[in-house]
């Protein structure tokens, strides 16, 4: 499968320093596509490449693929984690994988690319920050580009990265790769919620991957390393209106602590500095910030999505399922809700069906009240006349609550926009839900 | 002289469980480490057996956790599962945690057997070609002593010790004798009541 692939040549790190580690940002990505598309050659390039690859590793899936009589070393083994994926030969789950480059933490959620694992890809998706779409040169934009595509423009990742492999079969050609790219924006265009960009590369060759290709001078933008190094990913979490569900009361009641009350909770968007007003909802009552804590230490200012607790000015009564937001941003409040479902259970969604749902840190029951339409992910059309809801499909529906929340929109905020919901018999996560 | 003690580990912590009636264990089990936990849940629901299947997981989105269980069962909670080794090592660099002395450059009797040093320790029998030799080792991982190797090292400072995990070709786990027993060792415990 690889050609250079060699053991003996494993590169090893040797630039390595530890200042500014802690601070280092993260960026979660997902990628997705079947093994023809050479995915898992990408990932192993990525990997290999950044010196991430591990020879115990390596000589495990060497190990593996001879006793599976593969012809190569297979590296969609290194993801592969369960006996029945290895044994099937299939991606089953979401596998998780994780590398650095001195200039950032990455995390890989990789997901298989059939259709009836768009779960999985809906569950990758959620916290990514870019997702890699993976096109075959030759094939150009096929049924499960558009899936893809459909899945990070529901989810909202803001950065899509459409790399357009094996540019090596197709004799490295600018014009192979315009065509794509035209055809790609002809029906990507009306999608909304992210940026695109372009890439051509070859994961076998290694060009453009880490290394900046010797045989497309015809291309003068970033590999996909430095495109993954230097895409903007704070503003995404620090723009938008401020938002902090309150998870946890501390109140330690002990000598050194006798009168402390903290309000716990990760910060879902935006900024919280000391003195700023707040509104704590559902009461609406206004306060100003005393003080913001990081653990023991205490901070000026704190952004979206550092774990934190917030000491008030004012003794009101709060407790966890409460949001803290500035006076000025409000939150809607509402009992129904106009939703994009994901559903991830094997027993179909019933219509007035009863569910819990789980919103921030507040649960409510629920109930289903219409569905309007489902959509048909391989074609991308709205079905209004099919309501059958089951395993992997996505649909427009509309839901009651038993009590009022306090919501953003998906597209506004990808935390306070979302919501799942839980069958109450069988305790399991059933659907997977955005706020229209 | 080739059984594991994991078998015990996972019975008494099973029993624990059980008798105290937990409704979560917090482990430090992170995805980087082996392959099975790659696949695992912040939140892994196990049944009154303590047994884990991994196709009965919840899927885990955006940041919900969904805790919900019925009698008996209960939670392995996995807080560092995004953690890799060198977060955990520049974590206890930040915060100055003091670490047992294991984990640095020591002396020791040791033993070669099949490419791994293990402590010369009275649960390991020899075999009858089998010497030992005094070596400089230090700990990578710490598991059961009958089933870990050591790597030879000098590293007797938190520094050299990032050092020597920035540039090495093995993986943290890669002398943990258990994991390698078969291809699924390490889900096959999970599934028995393991981490």
């Amino acid at each position: 499968m690889y050609k250079d692939f060699d053991q003996n040549k494993i590169p090893v790190k040797n630039d390595f320093s530890s200042e500014g580690y802690l601070d280092m940002e993260l960026l979660r990505f997902t990628t997705a596509g079947s093994v023809d598309d050479g995915k898992s050659t990408l990932i192993g390039r990525l990997l290999y490449d950044s010196k991430s690859i591990f020879e115990d590793q390596y000589e495990a899936i060497r190990a593996s693929s001879e006793k599976r009589g593969e012809g190569y070393v297979n590296l969609a083994l290194l993801t592969d984690g369960l006996r029945a994926e290895r044994e099937q030969g299939i991606t089953i789950d979401v596998a998780y994988r994780y590398f650095a480059t001195p200039k950032r933490k990455f995390i890989i959620a990789d997901t298989p690319g059939h259709i009836q694992y768009t779960r999985n890809m809906v569950t990758g998706a959620s916290t990514a920050n870019v997702a890699i779409i993976l096109i075959d040169a030759r094939k150009g934009v096929i049924e499960q580009t558009k899936r893809h595509t459909y899945i990070a423009s529901l989810l909202r990742i803001p950065h899509l990265i459409i790399c357009i492999n094996k540019m090596d079969l197709v004799e490295f050609q600018a014009t192979v790769f315009e065509k794509i790219r035209k055809d790609y924006e002809a029906f990507a265009g009306r999608l909304e919620g992210n940026d695109r960009h372009f890439i051509p590369i070859s994961a076998l060759k290694g060009d453009n991957v880490v290394d900046v290709s010797q045989n497309m001078n015809w291309y003068k933008g970033p590999t996909l390393l430095t495109m993954l190094e230097e895409i903007p990913i704070s503003d995404d979490y620090q723009k938008g209106s401020a938002r902090f569900p309150v998870q946890y009361v501390i109140r330690p009641m002990n000598e050194a602590y006798h009168d402390f009350r903290s309000y716990a909770g990760r910060i879902s968007g935006g900024t919280f500095s000391k003195g700023e007003e707040v509104r704590v909802l559902p009461s609406g009552l206004k306060t100003k910030i005393k003080a913001v804590f990081l653990g023991e230490e205490e901070l000026e200012k704190a952004f979206s999505p550092m774990s934190i607790s917030i000491v008030l000015e004012d003794d009101i009564d709060i407790s966890r399922g409460d949001i803290i937001v500035k006076a000025e941003e409000p939150m809607v409040v509402t009992q129904e809700l106009d939703v994009m479902l994901c559903w991830m259970a094997e027993k179909k969604l019933e219509l007035q069906g009863k569910y819990l749902l789980r919103h921030a840190s507040r649960e409510v029951r629920c109930v289903i009240k219409e569905i309007k339409y489902k959509v048909n992910i391989s074609t991308l059309e709205n079905e209004p006349e099919n309501k059958t809801v089951g395993l992997n499909d996505i649909a427009r529906v509309v839901i009651k609550t038993t009590a009022p929340l306090f919501i953003d929109s998906y597209s506004q905020n990808r935390i306070t926009g979302s919501f799942i919901l839980i069958d109450e018999g069988t305790n399991i996560t059933v659907g997977a839900g955005m706020i229209s | 002289m080739n059984a594991s003690r994991n078998a015990l580990q996972t019975t008494t912590l099973v029993d624990a469980i059980q008798e105290l009636k937990f409704d979560a264990a917090i482990g430090g089990a992170r995805r980087d480490e082996e392959k099975a936990r790659a696949k695992e849940r912040f939140f892994s629901h196990r049944d009154e057996f303590s047994q884990w299947d991994p196709k009965n997981q919840r899927p885990e989105l955006w940041n919900l956790l969904n805790g919900r269980k019925s009698l008996g069962e209960h939670f392995r909670v996995f807080p560092i599962s995004n953690w890799t080794e060198m977060d955990v090592w520049q974590y206890i660099l930040s915060e100055k945690i003091p670490i047992p002395s294991i984990y640095f450059t020591h002396e020791r009797d040791c033993f070669v057997r099949d490419g791994v040093i293990y402590a010369h320790s009275p649960f390991v029998q020899l075999k009858p070609n089998e010497k030992i030799e005094k070596r400089t080792v230090r700990f990578r991982t710490i598991g059961d002593m009958s089933c870990t190797g050591a790597v030879t090292s000098e590293a007797s400072t938190l520094e050299e010790v990032i050092n020597e995990v920035a540039s090495t070709r093995v993986t943290e786990r890669g002398s943990r004798i258990d994991d390698k027993r078969s291809e699924a060792a390490m889900e096959d415990r999970k599934k028995a009541g393991y981490f």
